[in-house]
């Protein structure tokens, strides 16, 4: 089904597109029918910045969202412990 | 009987407001004269799958037009434009109906009109297309595919963008409506197609509803695992009977 249940969180930092590096303040989140996977349904992150225009799209497989947050949590944890 | 030359192009109508709107437009070769169909896509955008339907649509007859409805978040790609509606709610319905309105009026003033029109959308689309079809005088034939969300379970998910279940105003229903469902969906669910199927019947309004099984969502989607060959190849020879019958 086509949702509008979005997840939006504020972020801080940069993003690279096809015109260079931007700040991106925010991030908004679904798990929705995606425009270019091959994929019935994707979980989807829109990088945006803060005029609203989207600088980064991605889109993933549902297994593919997982293991990606637990590599974060994962670069997050070691990256802290060797930067402490 | 098919149409194998065809004239599409981009132009340009007036949408909710008097606001201008980018549409695609395909109509068979000839000076017809044909029926027309809005085309509503679906939440993620104006995609090409939406342009390669309504080219479809032209193949077999008909003078098509896809408007889109995201044309109010300024430049950019389709997806882009879609992205910045989710960001702000999603698609207004107050909008959609009038967008709809003036892709309707546009295809009216064309000369290979025959002045009838249907409308016929996709999950978001689908119901877009039952709202319209309860909002405006002048549809001829509406047919929802897998509209999700003209039944809300949950009151709390009305907003200012959609703030009425379509399923509430059934009433104001004048043309005849095709539905076209999988039984493996969850939104919507057989038990929400029945529930529609319930108002429609105690209101006396004039419906088909083809239920498929083996299909789940989108089962149109010729570029996404959930299509169903032989599912979706039925459905658009219903699509196309049932605007034959009630279009001309």
């Amino acid at each position: 089904m086509c949702s509008y249940i979005t997840e939006k969180t504020a972020i801080y930092g940069s993003a690279k597109g096809a015109d260079g590096w931007s700040s991106v303040t925010s991030a908004q989140v679904y798990f929705d029918h995606p425009y270019h996977a091959a994929l019935d349904h994707a979980l989807s992150i829109d990088f945006m910045t803060s005029d609203a225009t989207r600088k980064i799209a991605v889109e993933m497989s549902a297994d593919s969202a997982r293991a990606l947050v637990a590599s974060i949590l994962a670069a997050l944890e070691s990256g802290e412990h060797a930067h402490a | 009987m098919s149409y194998r030359g065809m004239v599409a192009d981009m132009v340009s109508f007036k949408g909710h407001n008097g606001d201008t709107g980018e549409a695609y437009y395909a109509r068979p070769s000839g000076k017809g004269p044909f029926p027309g169909v809005v085309l509503i896509h679906h939440m993620p955008g104006w995609d090409d799958w939406s342009l390669e339907a309504t080219r479809k649509l032209a193949h077999h007859g008909f003078a098509a037009i896809s408007p889109n409805l995201y044309f109010r978040h300024g430049a950019g790609t389709p997806d882009d434009q879609a992205a910045k509606s989710r960001a702000t709610g999603g698609a207004v319905d107050a909008e959609v109906v009038g967008d709809v309105k003036g892709a309707m009026e546009f295809l009216r003033a064309q000369p290979e009109s025959n002045g009838k029109i249907g409308v016929m959308g996709f999950c978001s689309g689908g119901r877009h297309t039952f709202l319209v079809a309860c909002r405006l005088d002048g549809v001829d034939a509406a047919v929802n595919c897998w509209g999700g969300n003209v039944v809300v379970d949950d009151p709390t998910q009305l907003s200012p963008q959609r703030p009425v279940a379509p399923i509430d105003l059934t009433e104001g229903l004048k043309a005849p409506l095709l539905g076209l469902f999988g039984n493996d969906d969850k939104n919507p669910s057989p038990e929400h197609v029945n529930k529609l199927e319930e108002k429609l019947k105690s209101l006396g309004k004039a419906y088909e509803f083809h239920r498929y099984d083996g299909a789940g969502h989108g089962f149109f989607a010729s570029e996404r695992p959930n299509y169903r060959v032989e599912q979706a190849n039925d459905g658009w020879q219903k699509v196309y009977a049932f605007y034959r019958k009630h279009l001309g």
